[in-house]
């Protein structure tokens, strides 16, 4: 499903970044990145959702046979990429509710597929907010205004919901959720989840991996993927940190 | 030798009609008008508003008739009084049953009540050029104690190249009364035209006023109002002012709140494109206690479009426990709009809580990318935001049929959903 070959990438400062990263995403399999703070996780989810303000300068991502990198943001989203965000941003006066029917209809547009019915929407609402135990006065507020942190993030999964992506790239998710938080998430993420699409989980804890449960472990330091294991890996880092990697590559 | 006067003011009005029988305001008007230039930048008032191209032209005070179809609020149920050019149309006019209404021609209203209201307000060229030349208008009484059944729309047209539209108009909202007026401007084949409007008020003790007005005449236009309104105590005045017209548009609004309890509130919101420039002008004079005001007003401006916004509160020095709230915030959509904002606030009583801001900004690309990392294009995007930024200062206007209305005209103008 996605396949990102030698990818580098610079901030438009000139400083690069991602420095040559391979990573192969088949579906139906769930992928977690870990790697210190600094490391380049969200610049890569950055450079793969389409934001402005990076270049790349070598390698190539494709993603079900279309070339990502050449496609503007939304159309990445159309094409069914989706991100939930490290830091969701607020936008007052934009009601979430709204924004997502914009979003559907022109996502089935793209598609050529009709217009999603009143009736359709609100039980998609319905199903995506219980999913994510959303509370139902937070689904038609303003995009993320007066959110708790949580909140923010219970915000992405139901819109992710709300969008059922091919590829969901989940940045952070779990930082900043309480422990019952955590749960329900993980929960809405796993439900969320199946043999036709896959998940990208980027974190730095390995207590997400205990609710959901990747096929596969990267390491990612300094803007290169250096390890890929299991999730014992993941259980490895938790434990030693990460510097043993960099000795072991170093060798 | 003799000494040639080029007065431009009179020159601008020569060819008008003199009525035959001049009312007081009338000949008062006149005669200031002898002594009156146009404003150049050099003043304050007008620093950022320059009017010399259109004070040169020499406009014409004609007669025409529309097709008022096009500009009926469907579902408002509204007193619809209908004026062309600045006549006052009867025959596209309608008064419905309302014993708390009564609407009759501006020339009627007492002199006496009047000249004692505005007394020591301040008049500029361009409201004299109304009263001494205005060619129509009403003069509204809302009945003591009683609630108008429908609200009262003045709808304007105007219709016709270089013409001017000098209609006035009084509402009397007498000691508890309670009414709506909705004022709406437009414009057909209106090359080069001016509106020149007044529209003054009394806010009676324990009355409660709302006004919302709606301008979207053409952008080839020039559109001038001169608007003010005297509070009595324990009084309500709400005015929502929503312009996207016009090439230029000044709107001056004035307030004087005379009365201990009261409560004014004005809200605006401009969309400029293209050339236009879109002047606010408030005040709000607070000369009694225990007075609270608030403002808002917002501006989207795109294109070359030129917005400002100038917003004073006066706080008299006996008007103690007020509370004033004043904000202008504005949206530059494209590199080549700008906006003036300045609020001021002119405080000499000492116990007052005020508060004013005022901020220019772009969207907030984060917020952009975001939509689109949803799948929303970045057109919608920006539209969206648009939306979401004016929609607060929408809210305001609470009658549903010209909520609507105006949420029709935002779609059709600029594609924009709410
Ligand atoms: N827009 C940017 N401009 C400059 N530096 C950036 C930008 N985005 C990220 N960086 C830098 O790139 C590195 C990786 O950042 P990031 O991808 O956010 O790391 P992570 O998500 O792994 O913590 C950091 O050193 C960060 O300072
Ligand atoms: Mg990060």
């Amino acid at each position: 499903m996605l396949s990102i070959k030698n990818l580098h990438a610079s901030v438009e400062e000139g400083q690069e970044i991602l420095k040559g990263l391979n990573l192969e995403v088949k579906a139906g399999e769930v992928h977690a990145i870990m790697g210190p703070n600094g490391s380049g996780k969200s610049t890569l989810a950055s450079v793969l959702a389409g934001k402005d303000g990076y270049e790349v300068t070598e390698g190539s991502v494709d993603f079900d046979g279309t070339d990502l990198l050449d496609l503007k943001a939304e159309d990445r989203a159309k094409e069914g990429m989706f991100l939930a965000f490290q830091y969701p941003v607020e936008i007052p006066g934009v009601s979430n509710i709204n924004f997502l029917r914009t979003a559907i209809n022109e996502i089935r547009e793209y598609r050529k597929e009709d217009k999603i019915s009143a009736k359709d929407f609100l039980a998609k609402v319905k199903d995506a907010s219980n999913l994510v135990e959303l509370d139902n006065k937070l689904a038609s507020r303003a995009v993320n205004v007066g959110f708790s942190g949580g909140e923010k993030k219970r915000n992405e999964i139901f819109q992710m919901a709300m969008l059922e992506p091919k590829l969901a790239i989940l940045d952070e998710t779990d930082s900043g959720l309480d422990i019952d938080a955590l749960r329900i998430v993980s929960e809405g993420v796993n439900k969320l989840k199946s043999e036709k699409n896959a998940i990208i989980l980027i974190t730095h804890y390995q207590r997400l991996l205990d609710y959901i449960k990747p096929d596969f472990v990267h390491v990612l330091s300094e803007g290169q993927i250096i390890k890929t294991g299991t999730k014992e890996l993941a259980l490895e880092l938790e434990d030693k940190g990460y510097d043993w990697i960099n000795e072991e590559t170093a060798q | 030798m003799e000494l040639v006067v080029d007065n431009k003011v009179l020159e601008f009005v020569a060819d008008f009609k003199k009525p035959e029988e001049g009312s007081e305001v009338r000949k008062q008007a006149m005669a200031a008008l002898n002594g009156m230039d146009f404003p150049t930048t050099r003043i304050e008032e007008w620093k950022y508003t320059r009017v010399a191209k259109y004070v040169k032209r020499k406009y014409k005070q004609v007669q025409a008739t529309a097709n008022v179809e096009n500009y009926k609020i469907a579902d408002l149920n509204a007193h619809q009084l209908v004026f062309v050019n600045g006549y006052y149309d009867e025959s596209l006019s309608t008064i419905l049953e309302d014993d708390a209404v009564e609407i009759q021609n501006i020339d009627t209203l007492d002199e006496a009540y009047y000249s004692d209201l505005v007394d020591g307000t301040e008049e500029n060229v361009f409201s004299l050029i109304n009263k001494a030349y205005q060619t129509g208008g009403v003069s509204i009484q809302i009945k003591k104690n009683k609630k108008a059944n429908h609200p009262i729309h003045l709808l304007h047209i105007v219709n016709g190249e270089e013409v001017i539209a000098n209609a006035r108009h009084f509402v009397h909202a007498e000691n508890g009364s309670k009414a709506e007026i909705v004022a709406t401007f437009h414009s057909e084949n209106s090359e080069n035209s001016f509106s020149n409007i007044v529209f003054e008020g009394h806010v009676e003790t324990n009355a409660s006023l709302t006004i919302n007005k709606m301008q979207t005449e053409a952008k080839n236009m020039l559109h001038i109002s001169n608007e003010l309104f005297v509070q009595d105590e324990s009084s309500n005045f709400l005015i929502n002012t929503i312009t996207t017209g016009s090439l230029l548009t000044r709107n001056g609004l004035n307030v004087i709140v005379e009365g201990e309890n009261c409560h004014t509130e004005m809200n605006g919101a401009y969309l400029g494109t293209e050339k236009q420039h879109l002047d606010n002008h408030t005040l709000i004079d607070q000369l009694y206690s225990n007075c609270t005001s608030s403002e808002s007003y917002q501006g989207v401006m795109d294109g070359k479009s030129v917005g400002v916004f100038n917003g004073k509160v006066i706080v008299r020095q006996d008007a103690q426990k007020i509370e004033a709230y004043q904000s202008n915030r504005n949206i530059l959509l494209s590199k080549k709009a700008s906006v003036n904002s300045k609020p001021e606030l002119e405080i000499y009583a000492d116990d007052v809580r005020c508060s004013h801001g005022s901020t220019i900004g772009e969207l907030d690309p984060e917020a952009i990318y975001y939509l689109r990392s949803r799948g929303i294009s970045e057109e919608s995007a920006k539209q969206l935001l648009v939306a979401g930024f004016i929609g607060g200062v929408l809210d305001k206007v609470e009658n549903e049929a010209l909520r609507a209305n105006i949420d029709d005209l935002f779609l059709k103008d600029f594609g924009w959903k709410f």
